[in-house]
């Protein structure tokens, strides 16, 4: 190929990169096999390809600019482009959302490749001090954001399924992030958590409170009970064995029609009341009184919801008290020692398998308090909510956030679990961004977003 | 005088190999026995077996602890390590993203779990665990000083060089508390000035803490300046036993090991 000068070869850089765009695009995203009334059958989208290969064209050409030295040129179009990109009226709001990210990324990094490390430097050095008070400040955040215009009954409920994915992602990190075990498959302790729940007031009439305790020990004895035989197992066979699991009570409870009701599920799941006194419903129980009533607040289906939301947020920063404490109790040490080497903590005396057991049983307890809360949010249970998907969730949060970061946990937990609830159009594209998310955070972050351990003792 | 270690005969054998052959010898309190031999003589076998790492094919090892016997031979390690045996590895074995502090405090895990009440007075913050993790802060930090660590104490393990991470894993051992100290090489790698320091550290330990150590080591000179007593293995057999002075003058010794001294090559 005769080798042409700047410019063009830019271009036809960029050509060559839409071309293979457009090769592997059209069976992935031109055409694509849907049900509909009276058999299956072809849906070609061609504009949603042609904005794909549009895409791959203009990054393309942009990334070629600021490999050719210019670097001004494609900082500014990338800038206009990303402005520009909000008024285009995009087939599908995901290409809208990647349009916008991979121009400002490109500028960026044509700014970088500009004015050296320097600039880049500063920014995070002005971010740092926010990131020390980044706690309190989300804390401030949850605490206040129901009584905040933005916090709608819709939005409220979206940030409790967050907060249980925190709660999730806590309970995990103990097993996971501390002990180290590659826990594959956690979501089994949400369900026995969520099962246990239903059917203790369903056959017996317990309310929230009585059986939210209850959801923890059951969960947490299911977690000795698996524990005790596999925890001698070591990282992969560890894994497996513990993914198996989680399809195990899956099925279980899909098949187990007399007590689950099968993959029906259960309904009519108790709502937790106000610590007893009160009822968030219109007509109370007998002898009960409602919400309302009690405070002589006009009625208002939202209070349950901010009720529920307030629940979860307190539970969620219980345990993570519970956690930053036994992190510096000798357990927390002996957790963390096992994850480092396990020949010298026994070395040392430590008992793996009992401190394992001790790892494995406290995180499925957090793990079974979500499930009772989440049945408290869905109103019913069914088996499909505890698919192998929502393992990998939970480990993936995990592992992005950094392993053992409680505040890394709560942001990867607002990327992966939020994300997609407030944007519908990207729960599609789920699996895409999860490999995404990782191959950039191996990359990037290989330690995870928030990689920095703090020590358990210091000495002064 | 009692014996703190009585090796009584001990075999193990992999398959069809026989890794250590009726090894019988003695450790005894506050001296330091030397465990030498090329490589492959089943010194570090010998380790794992006293250690709980291996369980021996056959044969006996007893500690005394007050005057009764306790058979070591196939109790689990981490036992063996709460009735006070500790041990350093060949290749250090630390936790490399703990600081330095929490290499030892981690260590003393057996008398903090007590004072947490496994973990009950741990949570609640009671003034009973504080005590005692102030206790367990003063020893380390006392380790930490003698071995000149004190300025890195909340570093991660593994930024520590070579031969800090080798006094931070002996210190670490000897945090556990325990009545006798099994180091694997600790002068692998060492220079012959650290090396000479290493051998006066651990000849003031075992003086001031009354600890029986027993040593693998490969530099001849560490070995025969703080040696109490030497044993000498080949092929999984014991060929020698006794003080340095007649080690080196032992001619199966000479022959399987120590080689001959350079005069009498040229």
């Amino acid at each position: 190929m005769r080798s042409l000068s700047f410019p063009l070869s830019a271009f036809r850089d960029a050509a060559i990169a839409a071309l293979l765009a457009a090769i592997l695009g059209t069976p992935l995203i031109g055409v694509r096999l849907a049900d509909q009334a009276g058999g299956e059958t072809l849906i070609t989208r061609w504009p949603d390809l042609l904005a794909a290969i549009a895409l791959v064209f203009i990054g393309r050409l942009a990334l070629a600019l600021v490999d050719g030295g210019a670097v001004r040129v494609a900082a500014a179009s990338m800038a206009l482009f990303a402005a520009g990109a909000f008024f285009i009226p995009w087939p599908t709001q995901f290409l809208m959302i990647v349009a916008i990210g991979g121009a400002i990324a490109i500028a960026l990094i044509a700014i970088r490749s500009w004015a050296g490390p320097r600039p880049v430097k500063v920014a995070v050095d002005a971010i740092k001090p926010v990131g020390r008070y980044l706690p309190w400040l989300l804390i401030l955040f949850a605490v206040v954001l129901p009584m905040s215009p933005i916090g709608d009954r819709g939005t409220i409920d979206k940030a409790t399924l967050i907060l249980i994915y925190v709660l999730l992602g806590w309970g995990l990190n103990i097993v996971t992030g501390l002990a180290g075990l590659l826990d594959l498959g956690y979501v089994a302790f949400l369900a026995i958590g969520a099962y246990t729940t239903a059917i203790l007031s369903n056959r017996f009439g317990l309310t929230f409170w009585e059986c939210l305790p209850l959801a923890a020990i059951a969960a947490s004895s299911a977690g000795i009970l698996l524990g005790f035989p596999v925890l001698r197992l070591r990282g992969d066979y560890f894994a497996i064995v513990t993914l198996g699991f989680g399809e195990i009570i899956r099925i279980i409870a899909n098949n187990w029609r007399s007590l689950t009701n099968g993959s029906q599920g259960m309904g009519n799941l108790p709502r937790p009341s106000f610590f007893g006194l009160a009822d968030f419903t219109a007509s109370p129980a007998p002898g009960h009184k409602s919400f309302s009533e009690l405070f002589g607040t006009p009625p208002n289906p939202a209070q349950r919801v901010i009720f529920l939301y307030y629940v979860v947020l307190g539970l969620a920063l219980a345990v993570n008290v519970f956690t930053l404490r036994i992190r510096r109790l000798p357990i927390g040490r002996m957790w963390e020692a096992l994850r480092e080497d396990e020949i010298a903590a026994q070395a040392i005396g430590i008992d793996r398998r009992r401190i394992k057991l001790a790892a494995f049983a406290i995180g499925a307890a957090w793990g079974g308090v979500a499930g009772a809360v989440f049945d408290a949010r869905q109103g019913f249970v069914t088996p499909e909510s505890f698919g192998f998907i929502e393992s990998v969730m939970v480990t993936a949060i995990v592992v992005l956030g950094g392993m053992g970061s409680q505040l890394g946990i709560v942001l990867a937990a607002i990327i992966v679990a939020g994300l997609p609830e407030f944007f519908r159009d990207l729960v599609d594209y789920r699996q895409i961004a999860f490999g995404a998310a990782m191959i950039a955070i191996m990359r990037f972050r290989p330690g995870g977003l928030i990689a920095n351990r703090q020590p358990t003792a210091v000495l002064k | 005088m009692t014996l703190i270690l009585t090796i009584d005969k001990l075999t193990m054998r992999f398959g069809g190999l026989t890794a250590i052959d009726a090894v019988s010898f003695d450790v005894r309190p506050s001296a330091i026995t030397a465990l030498i031999g090329p490589n492959g003589a089943g010194k570090t076998t010998l380790f794992n077996c006293v250690t709980g790492f291996y369980r021996p094919t056959q044969g006996s090892i007893r500690l005394d602890r007050g005057g009764n016997a306790i058979q070591l031979a196939g109790l689990p390690g981490h036992r063996i390590a709460r009735l006070g045996v500790a041990r350093t590895f060949q290749n250090i074995r630390l936790f490399a993203k703990m600081t330095v502090l929490e290499n030892l405090l981690v260590a003393q895990h057996a008398e903090l779990m007590r004072a947490s009440m496994f973990s009950v007075a741990g949570i609640l913050g009671l003034p009973r665990y504080r005590r005692a993790e102030v206790a367990a802060m003063d020893k380390a930090r006392y380790w930490l000083d003698r071995v000149g660590l004190t300025g890195r104490a909340n570093d991660a393990a593994d930024t520590l060089p070579y031969g800090q991470q080798r006094r931070l894993e002996i210190v670490r051992a000897v945090c556990t508390s325990p009545r006798l100290l099994c180091l694997d090489e600790p002068a692998a790698g060492l220079n012959p000035r650290e090396s000479a320091d290493l051998a006066a550290l651990i000849r003031s330990i075992s003086a001031e803490q009354d600890l029986a150590v027993l040593l693998i080591e490969h530099d001849m000179s560490v070995v025969m300046e703080i040696s109490d007593h030497i044993v000498v293995l080949d092929y999984g057999r014991k060929i020698a036993e006794g003080p340095p002075a007649a080690i080196r003058a032992d001619r199966a010794v000479i022959a399987a090991y120590l080689g001959e001294p350079e005069d009498a090559v040229a």
